[in-house]
């Protein structure tokens, strides 16, 4: 049985745990209303980029002569996965189901025979990736320092991923993030980025073929979809870093929630250890002096 | 219908949307003007000034855009640039 004073301390240390983890859970949800704001206010731009590449890509025909970002290398032997994930812990399950995801996927390609390399992006991600697959990351994007995600940090990421499928270092390219669903759950996702996915057989929408077929393009559909691509990829790598700090936040601050309720029922329980161990002190005193007493 | 929707996207955020008389819009192959009721053209921008005209004959409005695409279809003029600045 812990002391008098050994319980009061512990007490002491849980309280102290508790104002942590209840500034913690304040911190996120103010900077979780921020993450989602900036996460909506991309939406419209990579809305409109993708809904642009779809029309173009459906209106030329895919080739070998067609720029490699959408018709691919012609080979499919090495994947890369590039592994967005937070940046700090202290999130509840948020960076390993990413990783988990991540994994997921290498192990499904592995057993077709494929090559897989990683692109790690945000600090959590390495650790694990580097435990499973030691030789296998190419390249890490620290976005410790950034406070929002800025565009130009995807711009960096997606130029040094475009530099590398260029310079032949890998086929088709995967995108590994969480997805941003609600403050409550958030689904990591695996997305191929290059090449472009096929147009998800655009919804059958006759009436919007036959509008885009009168539409003039300057200069021709090719050199559009070329200069459109690495946007494109820039957009959705964007796009993953905005849902990943709006989910991150989430995440945050439900486990901080909980970690706050269960520090509170355990202060609860210690207290009442804590009483009923004084009680019984003072109980036992009393008998000793009432004792003493009488023996007088 | 006698004004242009017009709207202006960043990936940051949405800049602009309104309805405006007429915005000159810098073309890799040449600056035009799309006025309500232009024909559908999808183009790529040089980095340049957007000049918006709120009425005909009004003093134009410059918007500094870089690395961006312009689409006029029927529900107007979109500009998609990678960043604005006024």
């Amino acid at each position: 049985m812990a002391s008098l004073k050994a319980l009061k301390l512990r007490i002491g240390s849980v309280k102290s745990t508790q104002k942590i983890t209840k500034a913690l859970n304040m911190v996120a949800a103010s900077k979780l209303r921020r993450a989602q704001q900036n996460a909506q206010a991309a939406r419209p731009y990579s809305n409109r980029i993708a809904e642009v590449v779809s029309s173009l890509a459906s209106r030329i025909t895919v080739g070998p002569q067609s720029h490699k970002l959408i018709a691919g290398t012609g080979k499919d032997a090495t994947h890369l996965i590039i592994v967005v994930t937070g940046d700090r812990g202290l999130a509840g399950a948020f960076n390993t189901n990413i990783v988990r995801a991540a994994r997921k996927k290498a192990e499904d390609l592995l057993a077709d025979g494929k090559q897989v390399l990683f692109y790690i992006v945000g600090r959590k991600g390495r650790p694990a990736i580097q435990r499973f697959y030691p030789k296998a990351i190419i390249g890490q994007h620290d976005t410790l320092a950034m406070k929002a995600p800025a565009y130009s940090d995807a711009q960096a990421i997606a130029d040094d991923i475009i530099d590398r499928f260029d310079s032949g270092q890998f086929d088709v390219a995967h995108l590994a993030y969480s997805e941003f669903k609600s403050v409550l759950s958030q689904e990591p996702q695996v997305d191929q980025i290059i090449p472009a996915a096929p147009p998800a057989a655009v919804t059958g929408n006759k009436a919007d073929s036959a509008a885009a077929a009168a539409v003039e393009y300057e200069p021709d559909e090719e050199e559009i979809l070329a200069a459109l691509l690495p946007k494109n990829i820039t957009v959705q790598i964007y796009r993953a870093l905005l849902e990943n700090q709006a989910g991150f936040y989430g995440s945050q601050r439900t486990a901080m929630d909980n970690a706050t309720r269960n520090a509170g029922d355990m202060i609860n329980r210690l207290s009442i250890q804590y009483n009923r161990q004084r009680q019984a002190a003072i109980t036992t005193e009393l008998v000793e002096i009432i004792s003493g007493a009488e023996a007088l | 219908m006698a004004d242009l929707h017009f709207e202006l996207v960043t990936p940051e955020r949405l800049v602009r949307s309104e309805d405006v008389y007429m915005v000159v819009v810098p073309g890799v192959e040449g600056d035009f003007g799309a006025m309500a009721g232009h024909a559908p053209v999808m183009t790529v921008l040089k980095d340049g000034e957007l000049k918006i005209y709120k009425t005909a004959g009004g003093q134009p409005e410059s918007i500094n855009v870089a690395g961006g695409f312009a689409e006029v279809g029927d529900n107007g003029l979109t500009v998609l640039a990678e960043s604005a600045g006024e």
